[in-house]
C-alpha cells in the first residue's frame, strides 16, 4: 500500500467522524406541542404570528427585547421572547421559522427567519407585485 | 397560461413586440446551433482522417460563431428592454424600475435566474471563440474540450427557452410578456402599459456596486471551470493524458476568477447585508467556495502529473468534480430547495426537473466514463518519497477535496431531507460547526503551503540546505506571530479554550505561510516574476487566512447597550439562555450617548451622536451619526461621521433594507449599521394633559416627577413690537435620578397674539406646554404634559469593530495576481513550444 493511500484512508476516516459528529449537532423541527416536551433543548419552530396576542416591542424601553405569540399548524401556541430588534416585516410575514428552546412558558429565541410568500414563488395568481392602480 | 381573456381579440396599445420576437428567434437559433457545434466538434474530435476533420471543424466553428452572436444577441435585446423600461416584459417590470441608476440595470439583468443564465452562457461563448482561436497545437484536445462546452450551452440555452413540449415546460424565456404570463384583471385591458407606471424594482439589498461586478466575475469563474472539464472528458474518452498542459493555464485561470468572484460577494456581504461580516457559511456561499477547493486540489495533482506522472486519477477526479459541483451548486441555488436554509437564493421558477437534468446529464456519464477508464490510468507504481514535494502536495490536494467534500455534505442536508423525508435542520451554531472543522484544514493547508516550495519534485535533492533555507522563515514568522498576537490577542473564547488555541495556531500557521513563500520568492527565485505565479498565490492565500483569523476571532461589539433608558436589566457578561447579546445601542436624535464601555476603567470608549437623517430621490434614507473616540482622560482621540442608510423595501415586502457603512482605518474598521428606526415625522395622536400646578408643586409622570420652581415674566424692552414673556422654570427628576430642565413659555405678542412655545425633554419622551393661566389670584398655573413614545426620532444600532480586516481584502488582490501570474506564464510556456 502506498503512502498516499494511508493519508487518504486517515482523511476519509476523520472527514466520516466529522460529518457523524455534525450529525449530532443537528437539531430538528419541532411543534409547540412536542417542542414544551423538551425544555431547554435547542430546536426549531415553524410557526405564524398570533394575531390574538399583542406584540410587545419598545426601543425606547429596551431595543433588544421583543415579545409576541405565535401558533403551529395543529393550533398549538405559546409566547416567544427575542432578545434583539424587531424584524422589520415581522408582522407581515406568512411563516416564521424560529430557532431557539422552550424555557419555562415561553420559548427563547436566538433567530427568526421570515417567509414572505411574494419573495418564493413567481406565482402568476400572486397579487403581491401588482400595480396599485386603481381601474374604473 | 393566460386564459381569463382571449388575448387575440385585444389590440394591445403602446406594446413594443419585436424586441421579444427577436429575442425568442435568438434563443431558438442557439438552441438548434449549440447542438449543431456538439455534433460537429464530436466528429471532429473522433475522426483520424485530415480532411475530413477539417470540415468538421469548419462547421463546428461556424455552428459556434452563430450560437455566440445569438447569445450576445439576446443578451442586447434583453438588456435593451430593461434600460427602455418596456414593462409589457415581464423580466423588466419584475426586476427593474425606471429610478435605478443605470449601472443597477446590470444588475437588474442577473436578479433574475434568465438572465443570470444568459450571462453564464455568454461566459461560454467568450471562452469558447478563445480556444478556437489559440489552440493550433492541441486541436484534438480542443474539439473535445469545445464539444463539452458546446453541449453545456445546449443546456444552458433549453433553460431560456420557453418552450411547452407538451405540458412539460422547457426553459423560462426572459422575453415572455406579463400580460401572458400573470392573471391580473388589469392586464386584459388595452390600455394597461399606461397603467403599468413602473417596474417592481430591483430587489433593495442588490443595489449595491458590488452587485454590478460580483456575478459577472462569478459566472466567469464558473463558466472557465467548464474548460478544463471539458479537457479532462476528452482525455479519458481517447486514453490521451497530454490535455493536462493546455488545460492548466485555463485552471489556473478559472481558480483565480472564481476565487476572486466569491470574495467579491463576501465584500458585498459585509457592505450590504447586516449579518456582520463576510462569510456566513450560507449554502449558497458554500456552493461556490466548494469548486473551487476542488479545482485547487485539481491545480496541484496536475502539475504533479506533469512532473512525475502520478496522480493522474486524483487529477481527472478532481477537475470532473470542480465541474460538476458548479452545476451541482446551479441546482442547489436555484431549485428552491435551499428555500429554509439559504438567505439568498433564487425564486423558483418551477424548473427543477429541468435543472435536476441538467446536473444528472453530466453526474452519471462523467462518473461512468471515469469508472470505465480508471483501470487504463497507470501510474508509476513505485512508492511515494516522503520528503517529496509530490507527496505533500497531494497530500494538501486530498485535504483540500475532503474539506470541499464535508463542506458540500453539511450544505446538502435540505437535499437529504427532500430524498428522505427527513425533517433535519442546521445545528444551533451553523456558523461554528464549519469553522471548528475548517479551521484544522487550514492549519494543515497552511503548514504544507509553506512548507511545500522547499521540497524537491521526486525528493531529496535539497535535503542538505532545507533546514538551512527554512530556518530563516522560521525565526520571522516566530517573532511577526509574536508582535501581533501581542497587539491583536486572540480573544475569542465564547467556544472554549480549545478553539481559541486553535486559531491562534491557525494565526501563526497562516502568517508562516506569507513568510516562507515570500522568503521563497525574494531569496531562492530572486524575486523574478517570471516563477513567482504560485510564490505570489500563495503569500496572498496565507494573507486571506491571516485576514480571516485576526478579522473574525477579534471581531467586537461596540453597541453593548449598557446605557439604554429604561433598560431592562441584563448583565451582558452572564450567559444569556440564548447566547443573544444585548448587541443594540437607542440613539435618540442630537443625544449624544456613550458607548463601548470598558469594563476595567468604567468609561466609555465612543460617544455616538445621531445628528440628523435625510432621505435621496430613490428613498434612501441616510442617518448621519457622529463618532467621537475618546482616548486617555477624556481627550477626543478621533471624530468621524457614517452614514449608514436603510432603503424601502420592494417587490411587495414590508419593512426597510439596512445598508451598513464603515470607518476604515488601516488597522481595523467600525463597521455600523442601523437595525431598526423610528420615524416621527408623521401623526403624533397623543394630546396634552392639562393639569394645574403652582410654584413649588410636583407632578408625576410616567418615569418620574416635575416640579415647577419658578414662574418668569419678562416685558420687551423694544415698545414697538411689545412682546411679554411669561416662562414657567421646570426640574424633571427621572427615575435614574437625573435632572432635567425644561421651560415652557407663553410670547405674548401686542395685544393680539399668544404664542406657546412648548418644551421637551426628548431623553424622557416629555412636552410641557403652558397651556395658560386656571386662576389669576391663586397663581394656579396649567401645564399640559404629553408623554408620547413618538416625541423623537430614535434608532437602534449595532456597531463591530473588525480588526485588520483589510489583510483579508489585501490577500484576496495578491492571490488574484499569483494566478494571474501562473497563468499567464503557463500560456507563454505553451505558445513558445509552438515556434
Amino acid at each position: 500500500m502506498k503512502k498516499t493511500h494511508i493519508v487518504l484512508l486517515v482523511l476519509i476516516a476523520v472527514a466520516i467522524v466529522v460529518l457523524i459528529s455534525y450529525t449530532g449537532d443537528l437539531s430538528s423541527y419541532e411543534t409547540v406541542g412536542s417542542a414544551k416536551q423538551k425544555p431547554g433543548k435547542f430546536l426549531n419552530l415553524i410557526v405564524k404570528m398570533d394575531t390574538s396576542v399583542k406584540v410587545q416591542y419598545d426601543p425606547v424601553k429596551d431595543p433588544n427585547y421583543l415579545k409576541f405569540g405565535v401558533q403551529d399548524s395543529l393550533g398549538g401556541k405559546i409566547s416567544v421572547v427575542f432578545h434583539n430588534t424587531m424584524p422589520t416585516d415581522m408582522e407581515k410575514s406568512e411563516r416564521l421559522v424560529l430557532k431557539g428552546r422552550v424555557q419555562g412558558d415561553v420559548f427563547e429565541c436566538s433567530s427568526i427567519v421570515l417567509k414572505c410568500p411574494s419573495k418564493y414563488k413567481d406565482n402568476p395568481n400572486a397579487t403581491a407585485n401588482q400595480p396599485v392602480t386603481i381601474t374604473e | 397560461m393566460n386564459t381569463a381573456t382571449n388575448p387575440a381579440a385585444v389590440q394591445f396599445i403602446g406594446e413594443n413586440l419585436l424586441p421579444g420576437q427577436l429575442g425568442y428567434i435568438f434563443t431558438i437559433v442557439s438552441v438548434v446551433a449549440s447542438l449543431v457545434a456538439t455534433f460537429s466538434f464530436a466528429k471532429a474530435f473522433y475522426t483520424n482522417e485530415i480532411t475530413q476533420q477539417n470540415s468538421w471543424q469548419r462547421l463546428a466553428n461556424i455552428a459556434f460563431i452563430i450560437e455566440s452572436v445569438c447569445v450576445f444577441a439576446c443578451f442586447g435585446v434583453l438588456f435593451y428592454v430593461i434600460s427602455n423600461h418596456l414593462f409589457e416584459y415581464k423580466y423588466a417590470y419584475m426586476h427593474s424600475d425606471k429610478n435605478l441608476p443605470f449601472e443597477y440595470l446590470l444588475s437588474c439583468f442577473w436578479e433574475g435566474q434568465e438572465g443570470s443564465f444568459l450571462l453564464w452562457s455568454f461566459w461560454h461563448c467568450v471562452l469558447g471563440l478563445i480556444i478556437i482561436n489559440t489552440s493550433k497545437k492541441w486541436k484534438q484536445e480542443s474539439y473535445g474540450a469545445l464539444m463539452v462546452i458546446s453541449f453545456t450551452q445546449f443546456c444552458l440555452a433549453t433553460m431560456v427557452v420557453g418552450l411547452y413540449i407538451f405540458d412539460f415546460k422547457i426553459g423560462s424565456s426572459p422575453f415572455n410578456l406579463l400580460r401572458n404570463e400573470m392573471n391580473w384583471p388589469i392586464l386584459s385591458r388595452p390600455d394597461y402599459l399606461v397603467l403599468l407606471k413602473d417596474g417592481t424594482g430591483l430587489n433593495t439589498l442588490l443595489q449595491n456596486y458590488w452587485m454590478v461586478i460580483h456575478p459577472p466575475i462569478l459566472f466567469l469563474g464558473f463558466a472557465s471551470t467548464t474548460v478544463p472539464f471539458g479537457f479532462a472528458v476528452s482525455g479519458l474518452l481517447k486514453k490521451e493524458h497530454k490535455w493536462v498542459t493546455p488545460a492548466l493555464p485555463w485552471a489556473t485561470f478559472s481558480a483565480g476568477i472564481l476565487g476572486l468572484g466569491i470574495m467579491m460577494g463576501a465584500a458585498w456581504a459585509y457592505e450590504s447585508l447586516t449579518f456582520g461580516g463576510y462569510w456566513a457559511w450560507d449554502p449558497v456561499e458554500n456552493a461556490s467556495l466548494v469548486p473551487w477547493l476542488t479545482l485547487v486540489a485539481a491545480i496541484h495533482t496536475a502539475m504533479i502529473y506533469k512532473k512525475t506522472g502520478t496522480s493522474l486519477k486524483a487529477t481527472y477526479l478532481f477537475f470532473g468534480i470542480s465541474f460538476l459541483l458548479v452545476i451541482y451548486s446551479t441546482f442547489l441555488t436555484r431549485s428552491g430547495i435551499l428555500g429554509d436554509t439559504s438567505v439568498h437564493a433564487f425564486t423558483d421558477l418551477g424548473m427543477n426537473a429541468q435543472l435536476l437534468g441538467f446536473l444528472l446529464i453530466f453526474v452519471v456519464p462523467f462518473f461512468i466514463l471515469f469508472f470505465i477508464r480508471y483501470r487504463s490510468l497507470k501510474e508509476p507504481a513505485k512508492d511515494d518519497v516522503i520528503d517529496s514535494r509530490e507527496f505533500w502536495m497531494l497530500v494538501g490536494s486530498l485535504v483540500l477535496f475532503l474539506s470541499a467534500l464535508v463542506i458540500i455534505s453539511i450544505t446538502s442536508i435540505p437535499v437529504y431531507n427532500k430524498l428522505f423525508g427527513q425533517k433535519e435542520a442546521p445545528p444551533e451554531d451553523p456558523m461554528f460547526a464549519h469553522n471548528q472543522v475548517q479551521v484544522f484544514v487550514a492549519i494543515i493547508i497552511g503548514v504544507l503551503t509553506a512548507v511545500g516550495q522547499y521540497l524537491s519534485y521526486k525528493g531529496g535533492a535539497i535535503k542538505g540546505s532545507f533546514w538551512k533555507k527554512m530556518s530563516l522563515p522560521l525565526i520571522i514568522t516566530v517573532l511577526l506571530s509574536s508582535i501581533l498576537l501581542w497587539l491583536v490577542p486572540i480573544t475569542f473564547n465564547d467556544k472554549g479554550i480549545g478553539f481559541q488555541a486553535a486559531l491562534c495556531v491557525a494565526l501563526v500557521t497562516s502568517i508562516y505561510t506569507v513568510v516562507a513563500n515570500a522568503y521563497y520568492w525574494l531569496v531562492v527565485l530572486k524575486g523574478k516574476l517570471k516563477s513567482a505565479g504560485s510564490s505570489i498565490g500563495h503569500i496572498g492565500f496565507g494573507l486571506v487566512l491571516v485576514g480571516i483569523f485576526i478579522s473574525s476571532s477579534n471581531k467586537k461589539v461596540l453597541s453593548w447597550n449598557t446605557t439604554g433608558i429604561n433598560v431592562i436589566q441584563k448583565n451582558p457578561n452572564e450567559k444569556n439562555p440564548v447566547g443573544n447579546p444585548m448587541e443594540n445601542l437607542t440613539l435618540f436624535e442630537g443625544i449624544a450617548t456613550d458607548m463601548d464601555r470598558d469594563p476595567s476603567s468604567g468609561k466609555y470608549n465612543y460617544k455616538v451622536t445621531y445628528i440628523r437623517d435625510t432621505v435621496d430621490k430613490l428613498e434612501k434614507k441616510y442617518f448621519e451619526l457622529k463618532f467621537i473616540k475618546k482616548g486617555i482622560d477624556n481627550k477626543v482621540q478621533d471624530s468621524f461621521y457614517l452614514y449608514p442608510d436603510v432603503l424601502k423595501n420592494n417587490k411587495g415586502m414590508e419593512g426597510f433594507s439596512a445598508n451598513p457603512s464603515s470607518k476604515h482605518y488601516w488597522h481595523k474598521d467600525i463597521f455600523v449599521y442601523v437595525t431598526s428606526f423610528q420615524d416621527h415625522s408623521k401623526e403624533d395622536t397623543v394630546q396634552f394633559k392639562p393639569n394645574e400646578i403652582k410654584v413649588g408643586d410636583s407632578i408625576f409622570y410616567s418615569n418620574g416627577y416635575i416640579k415647577l420652581n419658578n414662574v418668569i415674566k419678562k416685558s420687551s424692552t423694544d415698545a414697538q413690537v411689545g412682546v411679554d414673556e411669561v416662562q414657567m422654570q421646570i426640574e424633571v427628576h427621572s427615575k435614574e435620578g437625573i435632572v432635567y430642565q425644561a421651560n415652557p413659555k407663553v410670547k405674548i405678542d401686542g395685544q393680539s397674539s399668544i404664542r406657546m412655545i412648548p418644551d421637551t425633554v426628548r431623553a424622557q419622551n416629555l412636552i410641557l406646554n403652558f397651556n395658560g393661566v386656571a386662576d389669576n389670584e391663586k397663581n394656579i398655573l396649567i401645564v399640559g404634559i404629553k408623554e408620547s413614545t413618538s416625541l423623537t426620532n430614535l434608532i437602534t444600532l449595532k456597531v463591530f469593530e473588525f480588526p485588520f480586516i483589510n489583510i483579508l481584502w489585501i490577500g484576496v488582490i495578491v492571490m488574484t495576481l499569483g494566478f494571474g501570474l501562473s497563468t499567464f506564464a503557463r500560456a507563454k510556456q505553451i505558445r513558445s513550444k509552438k515556434e
